[in-house]
């Protein structure tokens, strides 16, 4: 039996920054993953990647990652992918510290 | 110093035009991501968790003054103001933007540097020893031999399709500070009766599968390398797995056939391409020497160090941590720590790099190295310009006395910027380097190498430190595995694992533990952390790592 799906953001990272980045919903994106949109059904996940994937005069390498609901809106499940909206941990470089796009 | 010829000159001011061309046609999109991404990796440019990455090449870890202030005006130009020294020899800045690395890549050509990385499946870039030209022990430079390598093996037909990347590393001095064990291949310039020759060492390799290179000819005449390298080269092609890349590297190769098989057929095709070579790589390799001939050597006394050695305490501590034995007398080879306790291992700011370049251009000889340990060296200094030295390294907060202690710990990127990574590795490393500085017990602990990587690839060399760290993700959480008992060095051996992993919180008291631990097990002070490891082997270490199942089998 194939594994149960479980909800995703799509992410990749900026063109010409090499920002990490989330997909909205209304196909920009954005530098909060909580403004990303939340995909619980698999089949719409899949179409949105392809259409995230589509902008490739924007960014770079889009995927699917998990995600949860926070208060705010989604944010990540796994510890890689928090360190994404943060930036490095040795500095306070990186989205900690910078406004988003 | 090694100039580059007018061919060379040519190639990187054309490559860089070319990459800008390319930048320019994947910004307006008529270059698509996987058309650009392997042209990008072929210039260094790689794209990381938060940023993207320039990689950029200082060949055999060597630098010169100019070289060096120009890599502090990327760091302060198009970086954040820093950049950051790898095991690789090279160095890496961790923001540029995609726009701005044709400028980059042009003030590198500016002073002879690139970026461009050999990829795919062919002979990597050749290392070599970074006290090379200067150590006490050595018998020869073998810089000039690793150019002659790379020289030859550039465009080399017969090697561009090997059924993986391949590796050298040379050493002219008995004592191995270029990990040759851990390569392809490896060479040692040797010297018996008058006669030079080289130890060719086969099948060495960290990564995913750890190996120890294993000797494939115990003294090869001088004149016989390039002919006994093509045929060991050429053997591996016709033998090696293509089938399965993790089994393609020749580690595996010597492994499944065995070095006597390996040695045998080496042999068989070294005796049919031997008569080929008509000797104008002798010619070669004496000219490519001429170009790294050392500096004219000064012969003043050496008592201002005398007096300050005997007058002050923080300078004999630090000559005694960071001097090695040079062999010209009255010299000194200078280690700076780039490995202050705290800070992230191989990052240094543009201002401190701009200080390393003044002191080389004052009293270095205008030479520069970059470690595999993640350090900088000043290759040929004066002692009685050392105290002067000293007093400036201290002022821009460069005189850590630690080389080879406990807090000169090699920490590769991992989850804090590299892509690949399963774990973090930096704060690893800070954490333990502070926690040893609050304990004030380095000194006595002694010579002592912790080495930590983010993922299995080993960029930190984990499996050659006494005390390896390797980060993992287990079902979601970071872990940390401890190996214990490697070795680097002519001596090498890849450690073994303690056991069960740690978590973020526990790993940095484990290692505390364990060192505390050796400090109680080690029959004298003299005796280091390997050396009571290899007396008493693994179990006590192990007893200490995991006290609870200690107690229960007892
Ligand atoms: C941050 C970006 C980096 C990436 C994406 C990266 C990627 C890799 C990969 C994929 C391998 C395995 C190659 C193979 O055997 O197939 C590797 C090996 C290696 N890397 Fe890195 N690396 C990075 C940074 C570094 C740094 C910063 C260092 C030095 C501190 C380093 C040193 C090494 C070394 C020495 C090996 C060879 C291990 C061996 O002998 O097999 N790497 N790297
Ligand atoms: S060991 Fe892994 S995490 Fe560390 S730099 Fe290499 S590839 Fe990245």
């Amino acid at each position: 039996m194939a594994r149960a799906f479980t909800p995703k953001v799509i992410t990749s990272n900026l063109l010409l920054s090499g920002d990490a980045v989330w997909f909205t919903a209304n196909d920009t994106w954005s530098g909060d993953i909580a403004e990303a949109e939340f995909l619980t059904d698999e089949a719409h996940a899949e179409l949105r990647l392809l259409e995230a994937n589509a902008q490739t005069g924007v960014m770079v390498g889009a995927y699917l990652a998990d995600a949860k609901l926070g208060d705010a809106g989604p944010v990540p499940t796994h510890f890689r992918e928090d360190f994404r909206t943060r930036g490095p941990s040795n500095y306070a470089h990186g989205k900690q510290v910078e406004t988003n796009v | 110093m090694y100039k580059y010829n007018d061919f060379d000159e040519a190639f990187v001011r054309e490559r860089v035009a070319q990459f800008r061309g390319q930048v320019e046609r994947r910004i307006d999109g008529s270059l698509t991501e996987d058309e650009f991404k392997p042209l990008r990796l072929m210039n260094g440019l790689y794209l990381q968790l938060h940023a993207y990455m320039l990689r950029v090449a200082v060949p055999y870890g060597t630098l010169n003054s100019k070289q060096m202030d120009m890599l502090a005006h990327l760091a302060e130009t198009y970086d954040k103001g820093y950049g950051h020294f790898t095991t690789r020899q090279n160095i890496q800045y961790n923001w540029p933007e995609l726009r701005d690395v044709p400028d980059m890549l042009s003030d590198l050509a500016d002073v002879e540097m690139h970026a461009i990385q050999t990829s795919g499946n062919t002979i990597r870039n050749v290392t070599a020893d970074h006290f090379a030209g200067a150590a006490a022990d050595e018998v020869a430079d073998p810089r000039p031999v690793a150019e002659l390598l790379r020289q030859w093996s550039t465009d080399h037909p017969e090697f561009q399709f090997l059924p993986r990347k391949f590796k050298l590393a040379v050493t002219g001095a008995a004592a191995d500070r270029a990990v040759i064990k851990a390569h392809d291949i490896g060479i040692r310039i040797l010297e018996r009766d008058g006669v030079r020759g080289y130890e060719i060492l086969v099948g060495g390799g960290l990564g995913r599968t750890p190996m120890i290179g294993k000797v494939l000819h115990d003294f090869l005449p001088e004149a016989d390398l390039l002919p006994f390298i093509e045929a060991t080269v050429s053997v591996w092609n016709r033998l090696g797995r293509r089938d399965n890349k993790y089994k393609a590297r020749i580690k595996i190769t010597v492994h499944e056939h065995g070095i006597e098989e390996i040695r045998r057929l080496v042999d068989e095709r070294f005796a049919e391409i031997r008569p080929t070579f008509n000797g104008v790589d002798q010619e070669v390799l004496r000219e490519i020497e001429a170009q790294f001939a050392a500096p004219e050597f000064r012969t003043d006394g050496v008592d201002d160090y005398d007096i300050a050695y005997a007058d002050n305490p923080l300078f004999r501590s630090w000559a005694d941590t960071n001097l090695s034995e040079h062999r010209a007398d009255g010299y000194a080879i200078v280690s700076i720590s780039i490995k202050k306790h705290g800070a992230t291992p191989g990052d240094a700011t543009a201002d401190q790099m701009r200080v390393m370049a003044d002191l080389a251009r004052k009293y270095g000889h205008d030479e520069l190295r970059i470690s595999h340990e993640q350090n900088v060296i000043l290759p040929h200094v004066h002692k009685s310009d050392l105290p002067a030295l000293y007093l400036a390294l201290r002022a821009a907060d460069l005189a850590t006395a630690n080389i080879g202690l406990a807090s000169d710990i090699i920490a590769c990127p991992g989850m804090d910027y590299c892509a690949l990574a399963t774990a973090r590795s930096i704060p690893v490393a800070q954490e333990i380097a502070t926690r040893f500085d609050e304990l004030k017990i380095e000194h006595d602990i002694g010579a002592l190498k912790i080495k930590i990587s983010g993922c299995i690839n080993a960029c930190g060399h984990h499996h050659v430190g006494h005390i390896g760290i390797l980060g993992l993700d287990r079902a979601g959480v970071e872990n940390y595995q401890i190996t214990l008992g490697g070795d680097h060095t002519e001596t090498a051996a890849v450690g073994e694992r303690a056991g069960p992993g740690f978590s973020a919180d526990d790993i940095v008291p484990a290692i505390e533990r364990l060192v505390l631990g050796y400090m109680d097990l080690r029959d004298s002070a003299d005796e280091t952390f390997i050396e009571t490891y290899r007396r008493l082997g693994a179990v006590p270490f192990k007893d200490i790592l995991y006290p609870k199942e200690a107690a229960n089998a007892a």
